[in-house]
């Protein structure tokens, strides 16, 4: 054997060498790591909520009131109080009233303008088009918050007549900002993974260019369609800055777009700072927290399975 | 791997000076707590700094809840806040090893706005609470254009809020639809914009805005509305000492311990008269000289 091979063949010939493999190794299952670890620790402390709080009282509260002299069921978030009222429910319907149509303006867009980027635009258009949508992805949501409390609001609340000039409605603007390049690159991913024989065999049955992308590619990429919309409804519930700085902040039950909404991650970034650690107040916060991971988890899941799926379907 | 270990307990040795600087640097005060005496605090530090250098403040906002929260969790060393500490901070704090001492650094009138176009001259105590429990609802109910109230408040950490709604709301639940917003400065922006709606803060921060009115308010129906100004656009002193302005308030600054050192130095001059006209300047209400 000639010294090469033998130096190949050789294991753990050097500490160095094995200790890389492992830093690897972990740097490769730290995502993993790191998921369980936060599932863990948001579900030992929001569990810890139900020492003192009962799970109805996350739907309402029965409380006297002195000015009606009876007592009233009370939807309601106030979590600073004599009786502190930790109703999740206004928070669920505020991130929806801004995840929803959010998720929908930058759907319409989204989907819209990856299907141009992918089977229409020129290579140049492209090239232009692509490096701008990334510095979308790059403006700080903090920005975009403020853009959308000092001016966006104010036309909106002048377009439309609404009562409240922060609203549902101008948080799901902002946030469609922030879902809308992510939407465009996964829909233009999906429709990039169609194979170009299936292109090439529309055309040679005859098909313009727009038969071919309406009934051959677009459906052929539809469930990585879905994916990206499912994906960016996830990133729209979970963004903070905007929500925080745009909605009103005032925790309303109802499913009017245009009312002043509490999310859930609003009403987490507001008031984390102030709770005493272990108290219950803390608890509930770190409950809101699952419960939001719950859903996103669930969400991104969702669209994981949706592309195997496709992925499987392209392969036959 | 002898050499690992090391590295290891070398690491976790900085992770322990980092966590708690407090013991290693003397000279070095943190303040955190009330938004309201955030501006306050940070001018009292610049100058206390400025004639003291080998001493170091660092001043942060965040709320009077955040505040005394950080105190009981050993993160800061003087919390302000705008509200007495309440009974059961207190409890928290002595299972956590503390025993807060109270300063009252200075006073504090509650203005109520609305904007400029808002013909409402002056409010009582009951209809203010009404307005913000959510049982007044129109304007026109208080004398009013007829346009429905849009209420703005603050996030539960803030001292305004503790305070206004034990001495205002008598500790009822503000109506649901109050929208937050993220500190009084943020509210002056919310008002000046809104033609129907109210917000509540700290006078300073309400003076000299065009586009706001402040709202004299009256103890009950008998008595006369009194503005928390004077006839020259300030603040009312005499108002806020004698009670006879009803939304007052003191400001408070909290210690861990009974204070020492640097910290009772710091403290003994913000109570002196140089540290009391900072108070002036700032646009709050300085302590009654007696």
């Amino acid at each position: 054997m000639t010294d090469i091979t033998q130096e190949l063949t050789r294991k753990n010939h050097h500490p160095a060498e094995w200790l890389i493999e492992k830093a690897l190794f972990i740097s490769g299952i730290a995502s993993i790591v790191f998921i369980s670890l936060i599932f863990l620790f948001l579900f030992k402390e929001g569990m810890l909520t139900f020492k003192s709080v009962s799970p109805l009282d996350l739907i309402g509260k029965w409380v006297y009131d002195p000015y009606d002299e009876k007592n009233i069921f009370k939807v309601m978030w106030q979590s600073v109080s004599e009786v502190p009222k930790y109703s999740i429910v206004p928070l669920v319907c505020g991130s929806f009233l801004v995840a929803f149509p959010a998720t929908v303006i930058s759907s319409v867009f989204g989907i819209g303008c990856g299907i141009y980027l992918s089977e229409i635009a020129s290579a140049r258009v492209r090239e232009t088009l692509k490096p701008t949508l990334e510095l979308l992805a790059g403006i700080p949501s903090v920005v975009i918050g403020f853009l959308m409390l000092a001016v966006v609001a104010t036309f909106v609340q002048d377009l439309f007549h609404t009562k409240f000039r922060l609203n549902a409605f101008v948080g799901a603007l902002g946030v469609s900002l922030v879902t809308f390049p992510i939407i465009v690159t996964l829909v233009e991913e999906a429709l990039r993974a169609i194979p170009k024989e299936l292109r090439d065999a529309s055309y040679a049955l005859g098909a313009t260019k727009w038969q071919t992308i309406w009934k051959t590619v677009v459906p052929a990429a539809v469930s990585g369609i879905s994916a990206a919309v499912l994906l960016g409804f996830g990133r729209a519930l979970g963004e903070t800055m905007i929500v925080l700085m745009a909605t009103g902040n005032a925790a309303l039950v109802t499913l009017d777009m245009f009312s002043s909404v509490r999310t859930m991650t609003a009403n987490i970034a507001a008031e984390m700072g102030e709770v005493v650690q272990g108290s219950e107040h803390y608890y509930v916060l770190f409950l809101v927290g699952a419960i939001l991971f719950t859903m996103t988890f669930v969400l991104n899941i969702c669209s994981e399975v949706v592309i195997n799926k496709m992925r499987r379907k392209l392969r036959m | 791997m002898k050499n690992l270990r090391n590295k290891i307990l070398s690491l976790a040795l900085i992770g322990i000076m980092c966590a708690s600087p407090v013991a290693f640097a003397a000279n070095n005060i943190t303040v955190k707590g009330s938004d309201t005496i955030v501006i306050l605090g940070q001018r009292w530090a610049e100058l206390y700094m400025k004639n003291n250098p080998d001493v170091s403040i660092q001043v942060t906002g965040g709320g009077s809840g955040t505040g005394i929260a950080a105190l009981i969790n050993g993160t800061t060393d003087i919390a302000n806040a705008s509200r007495p500490i309440k009974e059961k901070e207190i409890q928290q704090a002595k299972s956590a090893g503390y025993y807060p001492a109270e300063f009252k650094v200075g006073m504090d009138s509650i203005a109520v706005v609305v904007n400029k176009d808002n013909p409402v001259q002056s409010l009582t105590m009951k209809q203010l609470m009404g307005i913000y429990t959510g049982r007044i609802n129109n304007w026109k109910d208080v004398g009013g254009n007829n346009a429905e109230i849009i209420r703005y408040s603050r996030e539960s950490n803030s001292g305004t809020y503790a305070f206004f709604k034990e001495l205002v709301l008598k500790n009822q639940d503000f109506a649901a639809d109050c929208q937050t917003v993220p500190g009084t400065s943020a509210s002056v922006n919310a008002i000046s914009k809104d033609a129907n709606g109210i917000a509540y803060g700290g006078v300073a921060y309400f003076l000299n805005q065009p586009n706001l009115k402040i709202l004299p308010i009256k103890k009950d129906d008998k008595s006369q509305a009194v503005s928390p100004l004077n006839v020259e656009g300030k603040a009312d002193y005499e108002a806020a000492w004698s009670g006879h302005y009803p939304i007052a308030r003191y400001l408070y600054m909290y210690t861990g311990f009974k204070p020492k050192g640097k910290i009772k130095e710091y403290l003994s001059w913000i109570l002196s008269p140089e540290g009391q006209k900072i108070v002036e300047e700032v646009g709050y209400i300085p302590l009654k000289v007696k």
